[in-house]
């Protein structure tokens, strides 16, 4: 399971947009690097990446190899109704990573 | 004698002793971009708290032979541990030497765990000595050098040193030229806060003793190995210069 972090406001207004802030631990390897005895490191990136407030998908990237090391998503949503917010990537290895967070409307 | 070497010289003295280096001293962020700075002052957007986080979850875990954590014997870190690290590097009786964090987070998991040595520069090493950093957040840097002078010494000299292929000593870019530009970015006091840090050219967390080593590349000097007593030495005197200086572990570098 790899380590990451989501955080919304406290608390956000029905039908106003807030900011979600995510970030996940990854080394983002774009296979095009050598270590110090020549040998290409290979390809290990964060390709998928979905939230889903309530169980309604509401974000999704697909990330590349032009995405830093500690991947650093910032996007912008509503929300009609109090839910769980999940955030949910996974790696072309097949390494899996889940954070959650409560979205409070007021 | 001109003038102006009087007046350098009556400067020079009038200083006090320990009051080595540019003075005020001030933190490596602050010849940072605005971005980096905003980085680091963001607990959320700073990535070193992934490590602080990790470091959390180890200081829990047992672990080698003896199979103990570390809050078996230190409890929560947020007490024990709270300004240990502005103490560091600092002279260690049980080792009889000086040591830095990582070397005394080291020496605690092979001595006291029964498990073999973390490997330098690695993630859970790193964890770690940014979790205990991190307790020492805000509070001056305060070393002692009484019980390691001849470190102190050692680490003073190599610092004032000319080496490498470029000829340079730490003192002509760090007390002579700091704040001006050297290609893209400004050059720092060198002083040596805010470390463990998230080093964006490296796109991961990195000890103080792998930034000095940086350095010595950059004047194209032969690195001293991780762990090596000229590390160390020179983090001591570099934690002696940058006294009273806040640390806000885990920093953000470009």
């Amino acid at each position: 399971m790899m380590l990451g972090k989501v955080q919304v406001p406290p608390t956000v207004k029905r039908g106003e947009a807030f900011e979600v802030r995510v970030l996940v631990q990854h080394p983002m390897e774009t296979g095009f690097r050598r270590n110090l005895d020549g040998q290409s490191i290979p390809a290990n990136i964060v390709d998928k990446l979905a939230c889903r407030l309530g169980g309604r998908e509401i974000f999704s990237a697909e990330l590349g190899t032009g995405i830093s090391a500690n991947p650093y998503i910032v996007f912008f949503t509503t929300a009609d109704a109090s839910g769980e917010l999940v955030v949910e990537w996974s790696d072309d290895r097949g390494e899996k990573g889940r954070v959650t967070t409560m979205v409070t409307v007021v | 004698m001109p003038r102006v070497l009087r007046a350098s010289f009556a400067l020079l003295f009038s200083i006090p002793a320990w009051a080595e280096g540019p003075q005020p001293p001030r933190s490596g962020v602050e010849f940072q971009s605005a971005d980096v700075r905003a980085m680091q002052a963001d607990d959320f957007a700073n990535p070193a708290t992934l490590w602080v986080e990790r470091g959390a979850g180890l200081w829990k875990s047992p672990r080698g032979e003896r199979n103990v954590s570390c809050a078996a014997c230190h409890g929560a870190a947020e007490k024990s541990m709270k300004g240990v690290a502005a103490r560091y590097p600092v002279y260690v009786e049980s080792l009889g030497r000086v040591a830095d964090v990582e070397q005394r987070i080291n020496a605690c998991v092979v001595d006291n765990q029964k498990a073999p040595a973390l490997p330098w520069e690695s993630q859970d090493l790193l964890a770690l000595s940014a979790y205990v950093a991190k307790q020492s957040r805000g509070m001056p840097v305060a070393v002692r050098i009484d019980t390691a002078a001849s470190d102190f010494e050692r680490g003073r000299r190599i610092y004032f040193e000319r080496q490498g292929q470029l000829n340079l000593a730490c003192t002509h870019c760090h007390d002579a030229s700091w704040g001006r530009t050297l290609y893209a970015e400004k050059v720092s006091q060198g002083q040596p806060v805010d470390w463990p840090a998230y080093r964006l050219e490296w796109q991961t967390v990195g000890s103080l003793e792998r930034r000095l080593r940086a350095c010595y590349f950059g004047v194209r000097a032969e690195m001293p190995p991780f762990g090596a007593r000229d590390l160390v030495a020179l983090e001591l005197y570099l934690a002696k210069r940058a006294e009273g200086l806040a640390s806000m572990a885990p920093g953000v570098r470009r």
